[in-house]
């Protein structure tokens, strides 16, 4: 498949492939194995300038294209997605400031995020409010030229480890999820510590953990947009990083595929070679169509992002949808493909696999997006051309 | 000299193309042709089954013409102790001497320089000796201008020097000065009986092939070997070299380079090219943790622990550790190599060891075919075996 | 500070192998790479740049596709690369290679420091560094391990030699080589990459540096290759057989023979 990218998007491809030959594939599975943030390799990413790539131009990025993003994302994910998603972690923290936040607040932020000295994360998650946000309970409270923030996010990825944290919060509890606000919090704010980090299956040398509000008092300029847009900033924030994660489930099928292959090609099995029976070759094909499919929907949906389009909701959880449950289904073929050792963690496909499982969970579960997508189809009243 | 294709006799077989260590002749429209990489080497020419490659080569100058004489070796110290690799290369350099029929000299600069009397023992006919403060230790200005003034005085034909870090950061200075040729590595020197040349075989391209080279123009001939690559002597007790003390006069009395402090390497218990026995691991080990089992069999033989670039590269042991081409040369009595492939560059640090015990899970594995006793099963079956016995046998 | 690093395009070596049925080479496919121990030193030019400020010139001798090598080191943060490319250079040992080398630092003029790879992965020599250290006259510092500060006109380094490592201090402008312990090399970066792209290089010719002709190519090079051959292998191997017990312990028997054991 041709898909005609420009320059500088093969030139994005190719560095994060680098990085993934380099860099991350040594060390997936002791990372894995130890649960530890990659720092190494998120300085790497940073000194390569991929953190630049869904900056603005004007704030030391390199233009913000979805497409651009989406391509290191998958290449960094053919690798490991516990690495990638420390990067699309920031981009998600980021996406609030780019879409809502002042210029004077971009000029503060942007260029420090873009450079990746500072990292971010975004918080939105409560452990009563998950696919329910607006069952959230943390409050911000106009105190003179402040907010009191009080309250516990939960899942945070990057927690702990990033320097900037976007949240949301209520400033107007009566409203529900139209009183609801976003705001920037810097580590270190006293009042805000860190809570729970959790034990997980998959994406383990990814940080995710609790961040805690007690009495945290930001200034009043911390607010990202206006009051009562959060909730807003929170559904446009999610649809410009779903193709992210549709871009780690690309990107893990992919690797997935290549790890399938190869040992297919290497084990020998009754006097021949596995990759020789048909039986594999099928299960080969069929994975090799399916990263085909949904690389094809996630371009289509990043280019049409690219090109302006200003509802791309529908687009963006087709893309997620798709591509998570191809990189689950792909991952398990590949564990099978494998046979035995491919159970085991002397090969990477165990990995994959259990990295898969939280792709159809995070930044909108797979059933939450196929509600998305039957409201946007019967809202239609003809079907699409 | 200049090489071209006689394109009446070539026939664009390209048996020639694959034989070129450097790519540089290519067969296009049907007829060889020479890139502008050349090295004249002649290796296509021999590859030629048509006679099709001609080299015109000027008319050979008899080495015997120039006035140079004798042999030469650079007698390095450390802290007044003379090197071992010295030794080997008194070894070796006697048969070079001996076969033009010239002297075999040392050059020693330090002070208070023990044991200058050996180099005699072991085959110097005379010994070249600056003994002064400023020289104890290893000043490159003062040592680079004592050096080539005495070439310059003294003219000797060839000159060996030991490929030590020192070695190899001082003595192509010399050259340069004196726009002499000078072979660094090399791993075999012999005088070719026709011209009394230098032949000086060094490996190149990671060990991949060995080149054979010669500096036929230009005085003296200058190489570099690496410690162990020769043997050592046997002294004969009675033997004496004529020790011609050198004075600095008018040397530079400062070095620009100035040493403020030494930190000794304490990673190594024994070091890998100074040991009779080395146990090393490679690839097939999987985790540095595994190395436990290289190291307790090591610590039964009183062994170094040696390893592979790809350990190594993997961060498993330090570099010092390392063995081959672009690592130590060792040449040790007794090498058992653990989970180690063989690749060229490993086999260019150690294939001349005594013996070579391999133990590796692939039966193609190339260390086979250097090795004396091979053993093909499961590193950590055999070797925690080894180990136990070789402590029961010592009880 | 101006940084001079001396890098060389050489054949990816771990690829070249050789044929054992006919003993010869194998190069298919064989690409041409920059000298893995001259990553270090650009590595080092280009954080040395960032500690000290200044800029990073890369300078090769090689033909005309040498460039590509060029721009690579732009890609990781080098700012200008001059190819040094001439027909009268082909065959250059490295006493030859040497003087070219110096010629061009001494047009580049304005220099601090050269930094060079500890050798070449296809030569293997190491003698180009310290021959360009003579050329132009200033001291040469080999297998640095650690740059610890450049002031004051001195360069304050560590050095590993065969027994450690040595604290030195050199005048600059000097010339050093680095050892693969000094750095991890940079990934490309998508600034370098957008650079390099658009970069002119410089490229000198024998004539653009005064070269005398009879000090280069083969007439300037005292050294010759007279002949290749591939590695012999000489040694009767004796495969054990049987189990793992017995296999160590015929193995243990030979050991004692050789009163190993």
């Amino acid at each position: 498949m041709e898909y005609f990218l420009d320059e500088q998007q093969k030139m994005i491809k190719e560095i994060a492939r680098n990085i993934t030959e380099e860099r991350i594939k040594p060390v997936r599975a002791e990372l894995d194995e130890k649960e530890e943030f990659p720092r190494e390799i998120i300085k790497e990413i940073a000194q390569a300038d991929l953190f630049r790539v869904f900056i603005p131009e004007e704030y030391e990025g390199f233009g913000a294209k979805c497409l651009d993003a989406c391509l290191a994302i998958e290449e960094l994910s053919r690798g490991c997605c516990g690495v990638s998603i420390c990067y699309a972690a920031v981009m998600l923290g980021t996406l609030p400031i780019i879409l809502f936040g002042s210029d004077e607040m971009k000029q503060k932020y942007l260029p420090q995020i873009a450079s990746g000295e500072r990292l971010v994360a975004f918080g939105l998650t409560e452990s009563g409010a998950g696919s329910d946000a607006g069952a959230m309970k943390t409050l911000a409270k106009l105190d003179g030229d402040s907010y009191i923030i009080n309250g516990t996010k939960q899942f945070i990825s990057n927690g702990g480890d990033a320097e900037i944290y976007s949240i949301i919060a209520l400033t107007n509890p009566a409203k529900g999820v139209r009183g609801a606000s976003a705001f920037v919090v810097e580590k270190d704010t006293p009042g805000f510590t860190f809570g729970k980090k959790e034990k997980k299956m998959g994406i383990r040398c990814s940080s995710t953990c609790e961040l805690v509000y007690h009495n945290c008092k930001v200034p009043k300029e911390n607010l990202i947009g206006k009051e009562g847009a959060g909730f807003i900033a929170t559904l446009k924030t999610l649809d410009g990083s779903r193709p992210g994660v549709a871009a780690q489930g690309v990107g893990l099928g992919q690797g997935a595929l290549e790890e399938a292959v190869a040992y297919a090609r290497q084990r020998v099995q009754f006097g021949q070679a596995v990759s020789s029976f048909q039986a594999v070759q099928h299960m080969l094909a069929d994975m090799a169509t399916q990263v085909e499919a949904a690389r094809l929907l996630l371009y289509a949906c990043a280019r049409t992002i690219d090109a302006g389009a200003t509802n791309y909701t529908e687009d963006g959880a087709m893309a997620k949808l798709f591509a998570t449950d191809m990189a689950m289904k792909v991952t398990t073929d590949a564990v099978q493909v494998f046979g035995g050792v491919g159970y085991t963690r002397d090969y990477p496909v165990e990995k994959m696999m259990r990295d898969a499982k939280i792709l159809q969970i995070y930044e909108g579960t797979n059933q939450i997006l196929r509600n998305d997508i039957i409201s946007h189809v019967y809202k239609r009243k003809a079907m699409r051309p | 000299m200049s090489i071209h294709i006689d394109a009446e006799k070539c026939t664009g077989c390209g048996s020639c193309e694959p034989v070129c260590p450097f790519g540089a002749i290519e067969v296009v429209d049907d007829v060889a042709q020479i890139k502008d990489n050349c090295n004249v080497c002649g290796a296509c020419q021999d590859a030629c089954d048509f006679d099709a490659i001609v080299i015109e080569r000027p008319a050979e100058e008899d080495a015997g013409d120039d006035n140079s004489q004798g042999v030469w070796v650079f007698a390095e110290q450390r802290n007044g102790q003379i090197k071992g690799v010295v030794y080997e290369l008194l070894n070796k350099g006697r048969e070079l001497a001996d076969a033009v029929n010239t002297e075999l000299c040392a050059v020693c600069l330090g002070h208070n320089v023990e044991g200058v009397e050996q180099l005699g023992k072991y085959g110097a006919d005379k010994v070249y000796l600056f003994d002064d403060p400023m020289l104890a230790q290893f000043e490159d200005d003062i040592y680079t201008q004592c050096m080539v003034d005495l070439i310059r005085e003294r003219k000797p034909r060839m000159m060996i020097t030991g490929a030590t870090a020192l070695g190899r950061a001082f003595i192509p200075r010399v050259a340069a000065i004196i726009e002499t040729g000078l072979t660094a590595d090399c791993t075999g020197l012999d005088i070719d009986k026709e011209t009394g040349l230098l032949l000086q075989t060094r490996p190149t391209f990671g060990g991949n092939i060995m080149a054979t080279i010669v500096c036929r123009t230009k005085r003296p001939q200058m190489s570099t070997v690496r410690p162990h690559v020769f043997k050592k002597g046997t002294p004969e007790p009675g033997r004496k070299a004529e020790i011609i003390r050198m004075i600095l006069d008018g040397k530079p009395t400062d070095s620009r380079v100035k040493l403020l402090e030494f930190i000794e390497d304490v990673t190594e218990k024994i070091k890998v090219e100074d040991a009779d026995i080395i146990v090393s691991g490679g690839r097939g080990l999987g985790k540095p943790e595994n190395f436990k089992v290289v190291e307790e069999l090591a610590e039964q033989l009183g062994a170094a622990v040696g390893a592979s670039r790809a350990a190594v590269d993997e961060g498993w042991i330090p570099y010092s550790h390392q063995v081959g081409q672009t690592g130590k040369t060792v040449c040790p009595k007794l090498y058992i190599a653990c989970g180690i492939s063989g690749a060229v560059q490993h086999l260019a640090g150690m294939q001349t060891s005594d013996t070579i015990v391999a133990i590796n899970e692939d039966p193609n594995a190339p260390i086979f075919e250097v090795a004396t006793y091979g053993i093909v099963g499961d590193i950590f079956e055999i070797v925690p075996m080894l180990t136990a016995k070789i402590k029961e046998s010592r009880g | 500070m101006n940084i001079v690093v001396c890098i060389k395009q050489v054949p990816s070596t771990t690829e070249v192998k050789i044929n054992s049925e006919t003993n010869t080479l194998v190069r298919e496919g064989v690409e041409s790479i920059i000298n893995p121990f001259d990553t270090y030193a650009i590595e080092e030019g280009v954080r040395l740049k960032e500690r000290f400020g200044g800029k990073v010139t890369i300078l090769t001798m090689g033909p005309p596709q040498a460039d590509i090598a060029l721009k690579e080191c732009i890609e990781v943060g080098a700012d200008e690369g001059i190819l040094v490319s001439d027909r009268a250079f082909a065959g250059s040992d490295t006493l030859a290679t040497s003087y070219v080398l110096s010629k061009a630092i001494e047009k580049i003029g304005d220099y601090d420091l050269v930094i060079s790879g500890k050798q070449t992965m296809d030569g293997d020599t190491g003698q180009v560094g310290p021959g360009i250290a003579q050329r132009l006259g200033i001291p040469f510092v080999a297998y640095v391990s650690r740059v610890d500060d450049i002031s004051d006109g001195k360069m304050k380094a560590e050095r590993m030699i065969d027994e450690g490592h040595e604290v030195v201090e050199a005048p600059v402008p000097c010339v050093m080589s680095v050892s693969k312990e000094i750095n991890v090399p940079r990934l490309p970066s998508l600034r370098g990459k957008m650079k390099a792209k658009s970069a002119q290089l410089t490229v000198w010719s024998a004539q653009d540096l005064g070269i005398e002709d009879n000090k280069v190519g083969l007439a300037g090079s005292p050294t010759f290759v007279m002949q290749i051959f591939s590695p012999k292998r000489e040694r009767q191997s004796e495969m054990l057989e049987g189990s793992s017990a017995e296999q160590v312990s015929a193995l243990c028997d030979k050991l004692s023979e050789m009163k190993v054991v």
